[in-house]
């Protein structure tokens, strides 16, 4: 029971990070539908950016965020723009994952090449405090993490709901066709959209580098794992996504806490089929009207 | 009609066939015998991910999949004469083909996005596997196969024999199925599934038979591949830029065409090593293959052979409709009205 | 009671608005029946219903005499219902020949018969003179005009012999020349037992050839009756100009 408790614990406070990450992911898929795999290579670059700023320079990881964030969204809005605005064809969605496989293939090399491939750690001085409540442990750097998320998703949610580019995003999101005719110019917000999921990827990837050790690597581990999040949360619905990401942290500590660690990277796969053989649309997501 | 195809395939069948015998070095059949193991998997990936229009990133799955196999079956089998693992290959591919139908029938239920998303999970998934379950597969320390007892003089041949022989299954597969009804359903399952599925094609069922066969051939591939290599490591086995080589050479030849993944193949796997061999094991080789497989998609999202093919049959076009003029036969209707744009076609 | 379709309060949904509302409609057999209505009464949703390529919220589907309520677009191409779309759904990269072929329908066990075979080409044959498409036959379908695409998709879904073909908007976007010949068509099939159900907002063509009437407002049948008759009909006159 105790180990069910606290595994589920850990699970919630770890969920709020990956509803981050793939809180982005979810956002450029609906606006775009393109499934972007770079999101992880994204959120590692972040990480690492945030190692650079603590271990060359001193800035706490958390005091680094609007930087880091504002540097990613400008890629993003690059990467959009260079990569993926050509492809106009009618298969572009197919071609637009094969692209985004590529920048984040490019993204590793890239990291190989600055950071090398050994494992890096952001070593603040509270990254291993934790308390101690009900003899349950929470430590320090996951309850910032959780907070961090939690604040970044909550600024994500005004942005969409209160301003006029998320209502812009919204309308895409919603219907592409009739969003263009009443004036949204569709182009400008997908690169800014894709701008705005890399820069949820650099808030998340500054508390990934707090959490975990990582390498150029790393990023295959997320991208499996955000995307099983997208799938289940419904592509493109992002309170899906947080739901759906908070169901698969906990369950993978859980089994993680309860059975082996070993198979909580499977938990993920093994919910991806079932919801896939149930209900193909994801929890949250809904077939399409007038999709024919 | 299908005489000169026919013909070419046999040309190249005996080519291939004959060249070790010019008595190459060994670097030389090393490399061919990565351009064969290559063109066979373009080959088969080409039978879903090109022709059925689902992008599977999942492949290197099955390769790993084969090379595990072949791996842990002779853990506990001799090799005697050297070629018993050729002799399980079939098994191999069989198995994996088994396997695959089920994965496939899911994943193949919603749409192209969830399938690749789907398929790519499958392998972070398999290579986490292959890494913990130590016990079975040894994990990061890898599995050794016995060395395979070959004169040294000939020591590549079987091995080229063997990725020629599953790279002359897969073209085969690939021609049958566009000689056969198999190959008309997926032309209209790529184009237009819906629609597909409202004039009675066995949509899923075309589908699921596509990915089956084309992962059970990656497969045998794959345990080719692991007795070559006498080693099978995780991150080998199920290596992310297997699956994007094979994906990169079928898209560089051109998709739902029977010689366009070998082409590309023929292609990017010297390629391949030459940038290998230049930037060494640095990882600006990443960066370059990243960067050549953008250039790819940017400038030539079509392939070499669908591009030349087009432009030909236009010139062709051109030149007939200006001998014969417009055919008399014509409803009055048809080439005239019509300013309605369209939304569907266009071979742009 | 020949009818050939039936549908018993059929009922669809979506996020809260109800895009068909207890709807409830029978097709004679041997008719070339209309459904007509003013833009979002629901028709489009109705035919992806009746064709299996949504899943109705509630209601009958019955065919043939038959529940078919939930069956998928394939199992009704194979008991004789099919249809048309909007936008003429043609294979653009395959022959016109080939869009026949694939549409004639096989069964599993002949997936490795060739791709167009003998007797295929010689079923498309007829049908393709039947449509005065023979000197196109071996055309890409993207080279055709959008008049002819549409003759294309409709000559394609009679290969496999069908009870009741539904067509949506059979005349939009094609000159009057076309609609001549599409309407000529539809005659000649419905003359030799093919029924008909038809979504068309050209109200000539639809007096001209349709009977019954069915007339959709807000999700439901308001009304049903002779060409004659929905032109008088009050309620309907109200659900087109609005109220």
């Amino acid at each position: 029971m105790h180990a069910l408790i606290q595994g589920l614990i850990l699970g919630i406070l770890t969920g709020g990070v990956y509803a981050l990450m793939a809180s982005g992911q979810t956002l450029i898929f609906g606006i775009m539908k393109v499934v972007n795999l770079a999101q992880g290579a994204m959120v590692i670059l972040a990480a690492y950016f945030s190692y650079t700023l603590f271990a060359d320079f001193g800035v706490d990881p958390l005091l680094a965020i609007p930087l880091t964030t504002a540097v990613m969204f400008g890629l993003g809005v690059v990467i959009q723009l260079v990569f993926l605005r050509p492809l106009k064809r009618e298969d572009s969605a197919q071609l637009s994952l094969l692209v985004t496989f590529a920048v984040a293939l490019l993204l590793e090399g890239f990291m190989s090449v600055t950071w090398r491939t050994t494992y890096r750690s952001i070593n603040t001085d509270y990254a291993n405090a934790s308390w101690t409540l009900f003899g349950y442990q929470f430590t320090v750097v996951r309850m910032i993490a959780f907070v961090l998320s939690l604040v970044s998703l909550g600024l994500l949610f005004l942005l969409l709901n209160r301003t006029r580019f998320g209502r812009a995003v919204r309308a895409t999101v919603q219907n592409p066709m009739s969003a263009e005719l009443l004036g949204v110019e569709s182009k400008r917000v997908a690169a800014l959209g894709f701008g705005l999921g890399a820069a949820t990827a650099a808030a998340a990837g500054s508390v990934y580098g707090l959490l975990y050790p990582f390498n150029s690597g790393s990023h295959y581990d997320l991208i499996s794992e955000l995307l099983s999040i997208v799938v289940l949360g419904g592509m493109g619905s992002v309170g899906g996504a947080v739901i759906a990401a908070l169901i698969v942290s906990t369950s993978s500590a859980v089994v993680a806490t309860m059975f082996n660690p070993t198979w909580s990277s499977f938990t993920f796969f093994v919910i991806l089929i079932l919801v896939l053989l149930i209900r193909p649309q994801g929890l949250f997501g809904t077939v399409e009207r007038g999709a024919l | 009609m299908n005489v000169p195809a026919l013909a070419r395939g046999g040309v190249l069948t005996v080519a291939l066939l004959a060249l070790p015998l010019l008595g190459l070095e060994h670097w030389v059949l090393n490399l061919l015998i990565f351009t064969l193991m290559y063109a066979a998997m373009s080959s088969a990936w080409n039978l879903v991910g090109g022709f059925a229009g689902y992008p599977s990133l999942g492949h290197a799955a099955f390769f790993g999949f084969g090379a595990y196999f072949i791996g842990l079956w002779f853990q506990h089998h001799d090799v005697v004469s050297g070629y018993e693992p050729f002799v399980i290959l079939p098994l191999v591919g069989l198995l994996a083909a088994l396997v695959g139908a089920p994965i496939g029938w899911i994943a193949m239920r919603t749409r192209a996005d969830v399938f690749a998303i789907v398929t790519i999970t499958l392998l972070f998934v398999a290579q986490t596997l292959a890494f913990n379950l130590d016990d079975l597969t040894g994990g990061a320390q890898g599995l050794a196969m016995p060395t395979p007892p070959f004169e040294l003089a000939r020591f590549e041949w079987p091995f080229y024999y063997a990725m020629l022989w599953i790279l002359l299954l897969s073209m085969a597969l690939t021609y049958l199925s566009m000689r056969s009804k198999v190959g008309l359903s997926l032309d209209t399952v790529r184009a237009d599934e819906d629609k597909a599925l409202g004039i009675g094609i066995h949509v899923q069922g075309v589908k699921v038979l596509s990915f089956s066969v084309s992962v059970g051939l990656v497969a045998m591939a794959g345990g080719v591949w692991a007795y070559y290599e006498t080693f099978v490591y995780p991150q080998f086995a199920f290596d992310p830029l297997i699956t994007i080589g094979m994906v990169l050479m079928v898209f560089l030849g051109g998709r739902a065409t029977l010689w366009g993944p070998i082409l590309g193949a023929v292609i990017l796997v010297p390629g391949q090593q030459y940038l290998a061999y230049k930037l060494g094991g640095s990882q600006l080789y990443l960066i370059a293959y990243a960067a050549v497989f953008l250039l790819i998609m940017l400038l030539m999202p079509r392939g070499i052979l669908p591009t030349v093919a087009d432009r030909l049959r236009r010139r062709r076009a051109v030149g007939t409709s200006s001998d014969a003029g417009p055919p008399t036969a014509a409803p009055p209707s048809a080439g005239a009205g019509s300013s309605v744009p369209v939304p569907s076609g266009g071979t742009a | 009671m020949s009818a050939l379709l039936e549908i018993t309060s059929a009922r669809k949904v979506f996020g809260g608005v109800r895009a068909v509302d207890d709807c409830s409609l029978s097709v004679e057999e041997g008719s070339i029946t209309a459904l007509i209505g003013p833009n979002g009464s629901g028709k489009t949703t109705l035919f992806n219903l009746i064709t299996g390529y949504l899943g109705a919220d509630g209601g009958e589907f019955r065919f043939r005499g038959r529940d078919v309520t939930g069956s998928d677009p394939g199992r009704l191409y194979r008991h004789g219902l099919t249809r048309t779309f909007q936008q003429a759904r043609v294979f653009p990269h395959m022959t016109v020949t080939e869009n026949l072929v694939a549409a004639g329908g096989y069964r599993w066990r002949d997936l490795l018969v060739p791709r167009v075979s003998r007797r295929d080409r010689a079923r498309a044959e007829v049908l393709l003179e039947e449509f005065r498409m023979t000197h196109v036959a071996e055309l890409q379908a993207a080279d055709l005009s959008y008049g002819q695409r549409k003759l294309l998709e409709f000559a394609a879904v009679l290969m496999s012999e069908p009870r009741l073909v539904l067509l949506d908007e059979p005349t939009a976007g094609v000159n009057p020349v076309m609609i001549e010949t599409m309407e000529r068509h539809i005659r000649e099939r419905n003359g030799v037992g093919v029924t008909f159900l038809v979504v068309e907002h050209d109200m000539q063509f639809v007096m001209r050839l349709c009977n019954p009437v069915v007339v959709l407002n807000n999700g439901k049948e308001i009304f049903a009756g002779s060409p004659a008759d929905v032109q008088q009909n009050p309620m309907v006159l109200d659900a087109y100009l609005g109220t």
